[in-house]
């Protein structure tokens, strides 16, 4: 009964996604096009970050309006720990820094994770707009601390003074080496978000969202699995911040502006909450979208702008949501 | 007697100047049937959300099994058996019937801090589950979304979750809310057929069933037990006719049942 095809209308869609990412660097160089390669990368690394938010967003039900704070703490851990390496300085006056990707992204994620683990030890005790608005504040200090934090830059970011290294295994320098880590890491933590929002533990989370009050009366303290999704969120949402860095080259406080939290907010919303390929979709619409228009005229958010009224208007559940879960009777 | 697997004592709640629970005594039995009646705004429903930990407690205390449970979450209290089913239903309505209650059988079976595992290919929380729809009547509907559920069924799945924690004791707040006579009949015979296995305290405005089903029943006036005894002991008790009959008008109904 079992066909390799895939049988659904949305299992098309992810294997085409799949196919169509594993040929674009070939492709873009056949076209004389490597343009697009570094482009795609940014999409990744952002359907990343969108990715780790649809986990609390989509599945958990809470509107995190912060996560570029995590994206941009993991982006910095990367960055100043090669500043240090490159310098040949203590951080800290204590440790030395490290170009080391198998020390510094985990490192990215352990810092993300702990930094959201404490801010959703507070926030999440509030709930609706409150919570929106202690995540939002709690991004704002985080913006405002690496913008007076002058040894890195303050301000005007600090450049990454080297790409992180893989034991020689893989130069992130290499574009097209770049695509396809980015690739890989949001393909393997897809797979495992996607058995996580299908475990007890994703039961949990989801019951919490769909009734909090039953889930407590049958038994759940369901804080303890909030803050659990949203550390775990944070430290994806680190490691996206640690591709970012090698992406770009550069950390900045911009990375972790209120604004972009939205961004992702409307990625993950545009794609289809509560699906983990729709947030891939939302970033890949979001950010091509932007890159098409801004090339045609400087003010492109007012074209923007009513596109996305118009998606979430006519696709509430998202363009991947738009998708049927199941084949279609004949 | 039968010790009491719960023992209210001097129970206190107010809202402003209202006390919905007035320094309230009640025992329940192990195994009974325990019915609470009083007319609206007597503090039934507060009541319940104390029992189950929702509300705090002014002052007072609540002994399940002979614990000190006053100050306990809701969590805890269900993890000891101490479980309530809602008035107005309570379900997850995008799950199936079968995943409602798979995730009632979760809750007990210690922490979720499990995130590999597909929860519903689990048989260890599906076949404990589909024994619960069962009992309930629901064992054909396991795979339906419980939005899809008509009310009865939705009731009937609501307390398929309650029974699925594993409860000592139901809280059950108005299970007939709002159903027909056919569908009342089917949870009068199911809560029926839980008599000996579950205790229950049934707080319910349909005389019928608090009369066929009670083993002892206790009416509620402004936050005060006035009475308890057996249904016959309670329809001649004068301080409940008194009660009710200042109360509404129709209450007469089942003192001459």
């Amino acid at each position: 009964m079992t066909s390799l095809l895939p049988n659904t209308p949305r299992r098309w869609a992810v294997a085409l996604l799949a196919v169509a990412l594993l040929a674009l660097p070939p492709a873009a160089q056949a076209l004389g096009e490597p343009f697009y390669i570094s482009l795609v990368s940014r999409v990744l690394v952002f359907a990343l970050a969108a990715m780790s938010l649809d986990l609390i967003l989509g599945f958990g039900g809470l509107v995190c309006f912060g996560h570029a704070m995590f994206v941009g703490v993991g982006a910095y851990v990367v960055g100043i720990l090669a500043h240090h390496a490159a310098e040949e300085t203590l951080l800290l006056g204590l440790l030395p820094g490290t170009a080391s990707g198998w020390i510094a992204w985990p490192l990215a994620m352990l810092c993300a994770g702990a930094l959201a683990a404490a801010v959703g030890f507070v926030s999440l005790r509030t709930k609706g707009v409150h919570f929106i608005m202690i995540t939002l504040a709690f991004a704002q200090m985080a913006y405002f601390f690496f913008v007076s934090l002058r040894a890195y830059g303050g301000d005007d970011g600090l450049s990454l003074a080297a790409r992180s290294t893989f034991s020689g295994l893989v130069s992130l320098r290499d574009k097209v080496s770049f695509y396809y880590v980015a690739l890989g890491v949001l393909a393997v933590v897809g797979l495992l978000l996607w058995r996580v929002t299908g475990s007890r533990f994703g039961m949990v989370l989801q019951g919490a969202k769909a009734n909090e009050r039953r889930m407590v009366h049958i038994g759940f303290p369901v804080f303890r699995y909030r803050l659990a999704a949203f550390a775990l969120a944070g430290a994806v949402a680190g490691l996206a911040g640690a591709l970012l860095a090698n992406q770009a080259n550069f950390v900045s406080p911009a990375m972790m502006h209120w604004t972009r939290s939205g961004e992702i907010i409307v990625m993950v919303i545009l794609g289809g909450m509560g699906t983990l390929v729709g947030p891939v979709v939302g970033a890949f619409v979001f950010l091509l979208l932007e890159e098409a228009l801004s090339g045609w005229t400087e003010h492109w958010q007012v074209v923007f702008g009513p596109a996305l009224l118009l998606a979430v208007i006519y696709a509430r559940q998202g363009l991947y949501g738009l998708l049927p879960v199941r084949e279609s009777a004949r | 007697m039968t010790r009491p697997l719960i023992k209210v004592t001097g129970l206190c709640k107010s809202f402003g100047a209202l006390r919905a629970t007035d320094n309230l005594d009640l025992d329940i039995r192990e195994g009974e049937i325990h019915a609470l009646i009083g007319p609206n705004g007597a503090g039934k429903s507060t009541l319940v959300a104390q029992l189950a930990g929702e509300l705090r407690s002014d002052a007072g205390r609540v002994e399940f099994q002979c614990r000190d449970v006053t100050a306990l979450p809701p969590p805890e209290r269900v993890a000891l058996g101490l479980v309530r089913s809602f008035q107005i239903t309570s379900v997850f309505r995008e799950f199936s019937a079968l995943a409602n209650v798979a995730l009632a059988v979760q809750a007990r079976q210690g922490h979720s801090f499990r995130f590999w595992r597909g929860a519903l290919a689990d048989p260890l929380l599906t076949e404990p589950a589909r024994r619960c729809l069962e009992q309930v009547g629901l064992g054909a509907r396991a795979e339906t979304p419980a939005a899809r559920l008509s009310y009865g069924e939705q009731r009937q799945l609501e307390i398929a979750m309650a029974l699925a924690t594993g409860p000592k004791l139901l809280l059950l707040d108005e299970p007939l809310a709002g159903m027909g006579r056919e569908d009342s009949a089917v949870i009068v015979e199911l809560l029926g057929s839980l008599r000996g296995r579950h205790t229950m305290l049934l707080i319910e405005h349909d005389m019928d069933a608090v009369f066929s089903l009670a083993d002892r029943i206790s009416v509620l006036v402004y936050g005060r037990a006035v009475a308890t005894g057996t249904p016959d002991a309670i329809r001649r008790d004068p301080d409940v006719q008194r009660a009710y009959l200042g109360e509404e008008a129709h209450a007469g109904e089942f003192f001459h049942a």
